[in-house]
């Protein structure tokens, strides 16, 4: 029987009891909120590198934390720490250092980036070697323990195990653009099965340099509309024409329902369930029908115990790809039906960018933030798409109680994972 | 709480490395000692490392197009999925497949070294490189190649060639990688989260990248072969193995009822990761080996040892497991890394996998190398210890036990 403190399959309650993010809009939940809720666009020129020659030139890059040099694992690395300096802080959890859970964080690629390539290359110009030989030779000299932790890796979880002190071994967890929801979706299941009381989920991602970049141009994902930056990513419009990149971490505590009101915590929403499947049809594409987008979002309402009219309000991927927002609107109305047409929906990616490993925890912050605030964040540069039959929130924010939000997250390799969330337990 | 209480039964085994390929043909090999670990010391000397036997990946992986799409890492870790799958039945099987839940421990694939050697050759000399990068990425990079470097891509491909398809994690971080895929998928058959999965993960280990990333971290081992236990005079290090191992882990309930049968349940796997300061490892080992809760607490005990031969892991790991006698333990320890190399992210699945193969042939493996460590005997063994000291991060410690 469900209650405050069990679930309709008698499992614990899992609650959020506290948030943080950094997005391109800025550094802190408040922040990001109140520029999303007023319409702002975190997404502009790239300045970080030049990017002559290149068909995109704009990304969400997060500018606002002291990361110089840049490189993918530094600024990934305080972007993660920010966000969970704040969300501890918030929950007011545990003593300082000395969080009671595990952590579970979604990392992006551990590569060396070519400013790193080229350190180790040029170290000895006089070598006769080339390439690789060369590189490997250089590194036998000389140590370049100082870059060892771009290709580690576990060095992000390291380092944020150590800042806060979670327990046991970090999980790093890669599911592509899921991977955000798969860090909740891994702290639900730890708490409903008694292995912790609370779990520590972060995603994070600051990959906006060339190499990052070109591949997913080369693979025709992002928008080419640089022109006017805050207009390119246009999620369900009839002119989208590929994601924008973007840089982000958002972090939240889950705690089980009875170890949060134990301590006295403000919970500020439900995890209610998690569901997620594979497709199998094309690394980059969904299959035609929908099957594994579909499977996920049934998976995730039958383990919530949400029927689809209770869903009041989608936090979409919405990534602003021709192929996610179609298909995205297909496995909606496939499980919705119309109550899809009653539905609100946005997507965050047209301000803040595609987060990419971060999304899915970056727009769990957002979405919880929605049910708090009974606000819905506007969709910007919504240009209707006659084939997609949405209730977008068009470029304003709409006042709306919002009981249930179902959050989607959806990536390369056939990731599919879904969240519901909802307010506190009445 | 649900409580439903399942056992961890391996009901499948998918392996090739550089001494064979499927799980009988290891056994043949591992089992029949004295050990021929095979070698290339040549290829990238000075480091040493186990090439993968020849494969015929078209024996798995049919279509050219979707070889074409893979990395060398992915088409490695497909196949040894694929045998895995075989050897438990379920790929004729789509029902059963299509709610196969995936639990994959990945690194990330290759880089183009051609493209990178000719863009380092040139960026030395033009000074300000920014436009030059830009072009030759944008026109020299292979538009997939991304693809067969992604993480969690391995799974994307399992997914399309073998239609595993209930749902897909991918763990990173190195030996932990592999210790968090195998502990999911545990944690959640015991707890009734799931009852069939595939776990595992795969090595390109003859990759010059890979040993770059290895070499920069001081972990590579420079010299003549020699056994992980017996690299310390020359500072030791690991020597990189190819290797893709997978497992099917199923719950015993589920597997009685398709009349699938186990090599051998894993009865607990626990798992840390300590700073490593002098002491921390061995220290960590101690206090999970009491977590494990093996039964009963004395006597002759097997160890498989995933030692890497990286100094500080390995000479820690020694101390543990000599701390075991004067907890009444007699440990018989082989460490397979001395013959099938390091193989990091799936080093974990590969000695669970030795591990139930011992445990169901009732028979342990000789010694796999000559120093003192490990001494041969004719134990029988019904339990054995299987043990991931990352050579970084990480202490990951599995009980596999006959289940019956």
């Amino acid at each position: 029987m469900a209650s405050r403190t069990l679930d309709h399959k008698g499992r614990p309650v899992v609650v959020v009891t506290g948030l943080g993010l950094v997005t391109s809009l800025g550094v802190g939940a408040e922040t990001c909120w109140s520029r999303l809720v007023a319409g702002h666009s975190g997404i502009k020129p790239i300045r970080r590198f030049s990017t002559q020659g290149l068909k995109t030139t704009i990304a969400g890059t997060v500018d606002d934390l002291d990361v110089a040099p840049y490189s993918a694992f530094d600024l990934s690395t305080a972007m993660a720490e920010s966000a969970a300096e704040e969300a501890i802080s918030q929950a007011k959890i545990g003593r300082t250092a000395s969080f009671p859970g595990p952590l579970i964080v979604a990392t992006p690629p551990s590569e060396f980036e070519w400013p790193h390539l080229r350190e180790i290359y040029d170290a000895h110009p006089n070598n006769a070697l080339t390439g690789y030989k060369r590189l490997l030779a250089n590194a036998r000299r000389e140590r370049f323990g100082g870059l060892a932790r771009h290709v580690r890796f576990s060095a992000i979880a390291d380092h944020l195990k150590q800042r806060f002190g979670t327990e046991g071994a970090p999980l790093s967890v890669c599911t592509a653009c899921a991977s955000g929801a798969t860090t909740i979706q891994l702290g639900l299941e730890a708490i409903r099965r008694g292995a912790t009381d609370a779990a520590l989920c972060i995603g994070t991602d600051a990959t906006v340099h060339p190499e990052g970049l070109i591949r997913f141009s080369l693979l025709s994902a992002l928008s080419t509309a640089n022109s006017e930056p805050t207009k390119a990513s246009k999620p369900f419009s009839r002119t989208r024409d590929g994601f924008v990149m973007a840089e982000g971490a958002g972090a939240l505590v889950l705690e089980s329902y009875d170890a949060a009101k134990a301590r006295g915590a403000k919970i500020l929403g439900v995890v209610r369930g998690c569901g997620e499947k594979a497709d199998e049809f094309h690394r980059t594409r969904s299959k035609p029908d929908g099957a594994a987008m579909i499977g996920a979002i049934r998976k995730t309402l039958a383990d919530a115990g949400v029927e689809p009219h209770e869903i009041d309000y989608i936090n979409a991927h919405g990534t602003s790809t021709p192929e996610n927002d179609k298909m995205e609107t297909l496995s909606l109305r496939a499980v919705l039906g119309d109550h899809l047409l009653r539905t609100p929906i946005s997507s965050n990616k047209s301000m803040v960018g595609h987060t990419l490993i971060a999304a899915g925890s970056v727009e769990a912050v957002f979405s919880i933030l929605t049910l708090e605030r009974g606000v819905l964040p506007p969709t910007l540069n919504y240009d209707p798409d006659p084939d997609l039959p949405l209730d977008v929130v068009p470029e304003q924010s709409r006042q709306a109680r919002v009981r249930t939000v179902l959050s989607n997250s959806f990536g390369f390799g056939g990731q599919n994972v879904c969240v519901v969330f909802s307010g506190e337990p009445a | 709480m649900p409580n439903v209480q399942d056992d961890v039964w391996i009901t499948g085994i998918g392996l090739v490395s550089s001494l064979a390929e499927g799980a009988a043909a290891h056994w043949n090999r591992l089992s029949n000692g004295p050990q021929r670990p095979v070698i290339d010391p040549q290829r990238f000397a000075p480091y040493t490392v186990h090439p993968l036997v020849d494969i015929d990946f078209s024996k798995q992986i049919p279509k050219t197009s979707d070889q074409k799409q893979m990395e060398r890492w992915q088409r490695i870790g497909v196949y040894a999925a694929g045998l895995a799958l075989a050897d438990a039945n379920l790929s004729k099987d789509p029902a059963l497949l299509d709610r196969t839940d995936l639990c994959i421990a990945a690194g990330n694939g290759e880089r183009d070294l051609a493209l990178d050697s000719r863009i380092l050759a040139a960026i030395g000399s033009t000074g300000e490189s920014g436009a030059y990068l830009n072009q030759e990425l944008a026109t020299g990079l292979r538009p997939t190649l991304y693809l067969g470097q992604l993480s969690n891509l391995l799974a994307g491909n399992i997914s399309i060639i073998h239609k595993a398809t209930g749902s897909s994690r991918t763990f990173k971080g190195e030996e932990m990688a592999g210790v968090s895929a195998v502990e999911d998928a545990v944690s959640r058959i015991q707890s009734g989260q799931g009852e069939l999965f595939l776990v595992g993960g795969a090595l390109n280990a003859e990759r010059d990248d890979a040993l770059l990333g290895c070499e920069v971290a001081g972990s590579l081992y420079q010299g003549p072969y020699r056994s992980v236990w017996q690299r310390r005079e020359q500072g030791g290090g690991l020597v990189p193995g190819s290797v893709g191992a997978f497992l099917v882990l199923e719950a015993s309930n589920h597997a009685r009822r398709r009349g699938a049968l186990p090599y051998a349940r894993i009865a607990n796997v626990v798992s840390d990761s300590t700073r490593r300061r002098a002491g921390d490892a061995a220290a960590a080992g101690a206090r999970l080996f009491g977590r494990l809760g093996i039964t009963p607490a004395t006597g002759v005990l097997g160890v498989l040892s995933g030692a890497s031969g990286v100094e500080l892991p390995t000479s820690e790991e020694l101390l543990f497991l000599a701390g075991l006698e004067r907890r009444g333990f007699t440990p018989l320890i082989r460490a397979w890394g001395s013959v099938l190399g390091h193989t990091l992210e799936a080093h974990f699945v590969v000695g669970l996998a030795l591990a139930a193969m011992a445990v169901s042939h009732d028979t342990f493996y000789p010694p796999f190398e000559t120093s003192e460590v490990e001494h041969a005997s004719d134990m029988r063994p019904d339990r054995i210890l299987v043990t991931a000291f990352g050579h970084w991060r990480g202490e990951g410690l599995a009980l596999v036990q006959s289940a019956w």
